[in-house]
């Protein structure tokens, strides 16, 4: 981990200071999970189409590099101009050039994980350009200048009231008006206004079709087609494993993602875009940004198969009770705790030890990423890269040390034994975490295997 | 029940924290498998199969671990344990570069008491009495790991193979949990490591079972067990925690 910088149980302690919030997220979350579970267990094939969707990812993973090659070629045809970038950076370049050239001084952007990866907001607010995230959720972290705690629903982590001091601050709502049908309609004005008058506006991309080279968002708002219709320019930033082969799979990924994402059968809006209208510019940016390193590593490309439904992190039993924040990545939970150490290990060290290994993401992922057994994985990748403290280090050494001899394992659990019988206090102290919050187990007289040298005699 | 033929000899592998926290899930995993006629022996130098180790990213550290165990343990004809996680972690991770196929013959023969009972010997009936209301604990790594029974988040027929066994035991009154399948935070070095969301997850889990009239908490892991009732006694609850074993043992 980076100096100073807090780590996952720091940040999820500080979280936990407060039981009823964490009661609350808790609980708001698991509905979603319930409402999940709702919708794929009234689809008497759903555990065929998660199959069929992780094999169709599958398809695309192994064969890439063509399928990228046909969807720019078929999107040249269809009049749109496709851009490359490498990393972050040259995508963050592409869009400011892009913007430059029109002299467009406002963007309005629909929700994409991808622009948040590359930081694109600051990098363009820098430049003097004005960037308004027009997803409700994403303009309110945005507002409160915070990055989103959860991929589909930014700002899970705030409660209504708290949305109403921002919008008082910043929208002119009344003050303590906090009714949610009052505060969403203040939003659809303020926003209203920002769709008339952005020239240009970002989107990001669910699916990329290489078939046809044409591209589709899913929004519940309808706020990508008002920002992408009403624009002189649509630029469309996308990372490069959104492909998939033919028009035909969406019907696979579309009838999987709502309903994992958030119970519902299919998005209010799944947007076509295909070709520019008259008077119009459509920019695709496919932006690598270390995928294709990460394609190269065997036991963990499958993470690219991930099409951001959010379905991990509702389940996830401690994204739940340590919030989306504590993940200190673009992407949080357990998708992030796998996504992340592809880009920096030791930044993210912290990540995939914030797992209890239960398992309940991989059963819900519908595309079948194996997120628990890549947490596993990357938790040898980053002790054996050295990214261990260094007392860790040291006891599991002692530890393997101890549990490899059979007396040494013998003296050390009949004296532990005596000591939490005689000395409690030696265990039962501030420096033992496990303390803090629970007893210890009580030490019987005798071991099992004592008892069972006793009875053979 | 099928006829398993007596000469076949089974290891009892009894997890380290299990011999020395609470031999009494293990006393009662020797005495339910020796009552139903199996040749039961304890090998007397195994210590531990390694997992903390792994888990926590050091899985290169447990060598040693895997060759003691090999060691006690290839000259069985099946290994049983009370304890899902730690059966899981042979299953899935023991390895010997000296002696790869007897690490493999192991990984094939190790089984969590629970699916020894219901699909090895296929218990029918057990001389067993536990009159008192029992909240049941899906230990995530013997659920969804060793899939014991069905996990909530998939569309898939239900079955539970702890639920079959508990059903035999007279007088027992399971008790509905909201959460069937939620994790109770233990996670092995997790459980030190996060200890805010770890005893949170224990907290929530033990509000289900409390809520829902549980006087006793039951599982096939002792691990996940002892961290709740660490959090029991800390709450001075009068609710016991006891392995699985030890219900279909008492009479």
């Amino acid at each position: 981990m980076e100096a100073g910088k807090q780590t996952h149980p720091e940040l999820a302690g500080g979280f936990n200071a407060d039981e009823q919030r964490v009661d609350w997220h808790d609980e708001t979350l698991w509905w979603i999970r319930q409402k999940r579970d709702k919708a794929a267990h009234g689809i008497p094939e759903w555990e065929l189409l998660r199959e069929t969707a992780s094999q169709i990812k599958n398809n695309v993973l192994s064969g890439l590099a063509d399928y990228l090659e046909n969807f720019e070629a078929r999107a040249l045809e269809n009049g749109i101009k496709v851009h490359w970038a490498a990393d972050a950076a040259a995508h963050n370049q592409i869009v400011y050039s892009i913007l430059k050239e029109k002299e467009v001084t406002q963007l309005v952007k629909s929700k994409s994980m991808l622009t948040e990866e590359c930081h694109l907001n600051t990098f363009l607010e820098e430049k003097g350009i004005s960037v308004i995230d027009s997803d409700l959720g994403e303009r309110i972290v945005q507002l409160a200048k915070e990055p989103p705690s959860h991929i589909v629903l930014p700002c899970i982590h705030k409660k209504k009231e708290e949305i109403g001091e921002l919008f008082h601050e910043h929208l002119g709502t009344a003050a303590g008006e906090s009714d949610p049908q009052v505060l969403t309609e203040a939003a659809r004005q303020h926003l209203r206004e920002v769709f008339l008058t952005s020239k240009a506006a970002l989107t990001g991309v669910n699916f990329a079709i290489a078939e046809t080279g044409e591209f589709v968002v899913c929004t519940n708002e309808g706020n990508a087609d008002l920002g992408a219709h009403l624009a002189d320019v649509h630029i469309a930033s996308m990372g490069i494993e959104k492909i998939i082969p033919e028009r035909a799979h969406l019907g696979v990924f579309l009838r999987l993602l709502t309903r994992s994402a958030t119970g519902q059968p299919i998005t209010t809006y799944s947007s076509h875009f295909k070709k520019p209208a008259p008077g119009q510019e459509i920019h695709l940016i496919l932006v690598d940004n270390g995928r294709t390193e990460h394609m190269g590593r065997e036991d963990f490309r499958a993470s690219l198969k991930c099409i951001r439904c959010g379905a991990c992190m509702n389940t996830c039993p401690v994204y739940r009770r340590s919030g989306g924040h504590s993940y200190h990545y673009t992407i949080s939970g357990p998708i992030g705790a796998i996504l992340a150490p592809n880009l920096d290990r030791k930044k993210y060290a912290d990540l995939p030890f914030a797992s209890t290994l239960c398992g309940s993401c991989s059963n819900v992922c519908p595309v079948k990423i194996d997120i628990h057994q890549q947490l596993y994985k990357w938790r040898q990748v980053i002790v054996q890269e050295g990214h261990a403290d260094l007392a860790k280090k040291v006891s599991m050494k002692g530890m393997s040390l101890l549990l490899s001899s059979p007396n040494a394992y013998r003296i050390a659990g009949k004296s532990g034994r005596w000591l939490l019988r005689h000395a409690p206090f030696a265990m039962n102290n501030k420096f033992n975490p496990w303390y803090k919050q629970r007893e210890m187990p009580s030490p019987p007289e005798q071991s099992f295997s004592e008892w069972y040298k006793k009875m053979k005699k | 029940m099928p006829d398993i033929p007596l000469s076949l000899r089974i290891g009892l592998f009894v997890p380290c924290y299990v011999d020395q926290f609470y031999p009494g899930a293990a006393i009662a995993t020797y005495q339910l498998l020796t009552k139903l006629g199996m040749d039961v022996t304890y090998p007397e130098n195994q210590t531990c199969c390694g997992q903390p180790m792994a888990n926590s990213g050091f899985e290169h550290l447990t060598d040693g671990c895997n060759s003691l165990f090999i060691d006690q343990f290839s000259e069985f004809d099946y290994i049983v344990s009370p304890s899902g996680s730690c059966v899981l972690h042979v299953k899935e991770h023991l390895k010997d570069k000296k002696q790869p196929e007897l690490a493999t013959g192991i990984r094939k023969k190790v089984y969590e008491l629970v699916e020894f009972l219901v699909d090895i010997i296929g218990v029918q009936k057990l001389d067993a009495s536990f009159p008192h209301k029992v909240g049941l604990h899906q230990s995530c790594h013997g659920q969804r790991g060793l899939m014991l029974s069905q996990m909530s988040e998939l569309a898939a027929p239900f079955y539970s193979k702890p639920l079959q066994l508990l059903k035999l035991v007279k007088g027992l009154e399971l008790v509905e949990l909201s959460r069937e399948d939620e994790c109770c935070g233990f996670g092995g070095t997790f459980c030190v490591a996060e200890e805010a969301v770890s005893v949170k997850m224990g907290k929530d889990r033990l509000k289900d079972h409390l809520s829902h009239g549980a006087t006793f908490i039951t599982g096939s892991d002792m691990s996940c067990l002892m961290h709740m009732e660490g959090i029991l006694k800390r709450d001075g609850s009068e609710v016991r925690v006891l392995h699985i074993a030890e219900i279909l043992n008492a009479e």
